[in-house]
């Protein structure tokens, strides 16, 4: 690991001024990504600013059922809540079907959403890597790329992101409130998270010194009728295949509105608003909830080795929706 | 001291009760600190990347991978590892329950296995729900349950009949 210098800030502002004076810098607050990643090589940061003690750890609950995370919450605090469980059952699931009990100890809400993708070549440092050495070349497209995107790739990056919480989050309509040098800002997840195009290496939207301070989840009326399911290559404690995150009001037999999020299968949480536009109106069967997804993944740029990620998602969204609605398959 | 020396930092460890000073290299996780600063080399380093749990310790009551904690982020917590878990009067349970079902082969994970476990109750005590356990409260630790919340602690002698065994009768005790 690179020797690095180690700041321990009284406050935001602080961090803040210390992040943005040196872009070199990382923020750490829990740590399992990032200090894994600098054992790896792949982060090498020359400052190490520890926001883990600048409190930032209430789950606030407002009379309309929304939430304010505060980035430092862990996983698990965050994942047995009572109001979450009761308001986003498919917040809490998908934070309990992440990682192990030892991580969702130690993990953060913020970092959850800042964790890297576990692409094996951006991990692996004798190995090109558009993402982590930009213009580098990636061996992906050609080499292993089971675990990467269908959606939203590009040709110089095809990587996933990793995490089930924000897949939720995106379902969700959650912003994150961040603190920068030029003052306060919120950006809902889409804003935040970029699309590779050209430019793998920049994932979101964040500037140095930008931290984020809490996720704020708007209220959701039929959030109560939520979900999370992820499938994997094991039982537990492993990184998704495929999941999805969906929220259903069905009123007087039709569908209201609808949320649909999409993990494992893109560059970033991947809400399926082509899905949710094509189910609005419609009788809540299995056809349409497969037609529907059909819309979706019709835009998908499958490979030779994750082109079983289609059939895949369409399964997991029917079946998913179906449950929450009592729907026959 | 050159500028090439890597940066250090002072900082005061609580491990097992007893307070600890040390100056360490900023890059020594908690695992190094423990095992190579304090000759506390119960938790072990499996993976060093949080994948298998050997290094898991108990951070201010909570099971966690110490060898993706550093040190110097630990300033005034507390520590509990595998050292401090026997009492006066013996083993602590889970240890027992080890031994009684035989819950290891080579006894590499065992540390963990048993640090993760102590934590793992304290959480079931405390009403947590896993992702098995569905819409309701868990009604008890039952095989399912014990499986998904111990998944952070790999064996590779595949001791997990023993280790179930064990902590089967550890909760069907408390």
């Amino acid at each position: 690991m690179k020797p690095f210098r180690y700041a321990r800030p009284g406050g935001v502002t602080e961090a803040v001024r210390s992040g943005a004076e040196e872009p070199g810098s990382r923020f750490l607050a829990g740590g399992t990504n990032l200090v894994d990643l600098m054992k790896l090589g792949v982060e090498r940061p020359d400052l190490v600013v520890d926001v883990g003690g600048l409190g930032l750890d209430e789950i606030v609950v407002d009379s309309g059922g929304g939430l304010r995370i505060g980035a430092n919450v862990r996983n698990s605090d965050l994942a047995v809540h009572p109001a979450v469980r009761r308001e986003l059952p498919m917040l809490s699931q998908a934070l309990l079907s992440g990682a192990s009990g030892q991580l969702r100890n130690q993990a953060t809400a913020a970092g959850n959403l800042l964790q890297r993708t576990r692409c094996v070549y951006f991990q692996d440092v004798s190995k090109p890597c558009n993402k982590r050495e930009p213009g580098s070349g990636c061996p992906a497209r050609q080499g292993d790329h089971r675990n990467l995107a269908v959606l939203g790739g590009s040709a110089a990056c095809i990587a996933t992101h990793p995490s089930d919480f924000a897949v939720a989050l995106a379902a969700a309509d959650a912003e994150v409130a961040v603190t920068g040098p030029a003052g306060e800002r919120t950006l809902r997840l889409d804003e935040l998270y970029l699309l590779p195009g050209e430019h793998p290496e920049r994932e979101t939207s964040l500037a140095p010194g930008d931290l984020i301070t809490a996720i704020v989840v708007p209220p959701l009326p039929f959030g109560t009728m939520s979900a999370y399911r992820k499938v994997r290559d094991r039982a537990s404690y492993a990184f998704a295949v495929a999941s999805v995150a969906a929220a259903i009001d069905v009123t007087d037999g039709v569908v209201r509105d609808v949320r649909i999020a999409l993990g494992a299968v893109a560059p970033k949480p991947w809400r399926a608003h082509r899905a949710e536009d094509a189910l609005r109106g419609l009788e809540p069967t299995a056809s349409a909830f497969r037609a529907a997804v059909g819309a979706e993944l019709s835009v998908a740029e499958p490979l030779l080795d994750n082109a079983f990620k289609l059939p895949l998602t369409a399964n997991v969204v029917v079946s998913v929706l179906s449950d929450l609605t009592g729907a026959r398959r | 001291m050159t500028d090439d020396t890597p940066p250090r930092t002072r900082v005061q460890l609580s491990v097992n009760g007893q307070s600890r000073d040390l100056e360490l290299d900023n890059r020594t996780t908690l695992l190094d600190a423990l095992r190579e600063h304090l000759g506390l080399i119960g938790s072990k380093k499996g993976c060093d990347h949080g994948q298998c749990g050997a290094c898991t310790v108990l951070l201010d009551g909570r099971r966690t991978n110490a060898c993706l904690v550093l040190a110097v982020t630990c300033a005034g917590r507390e520590v509990a590892t595998i050292e401090g878990m026997a009492g006066p009067d013996g083993l602590h349970p889970v240890q027992q329950a080890f031994v009684e079902h035989d819950g290891f082969q080579c006894g590499y994970c065992t540390p963990g296995q048993i640090m993760s476990a102590v934590g793992m109750l304290e959480e079931f005590e405390r009403g947590w729900p896993s992702a098995v356990t569905g819409e309701v409260q868990p009604a008890g630790l039952t095989a399912p349950e014990i499986r998904e919340r111990m998944s952070g602690n790999l064996c590779r002698c595949g001791a997990y009949v023993g280790i179930l065994a064990a902590l089967t009768d550890v909760a069907s005790r408390s």
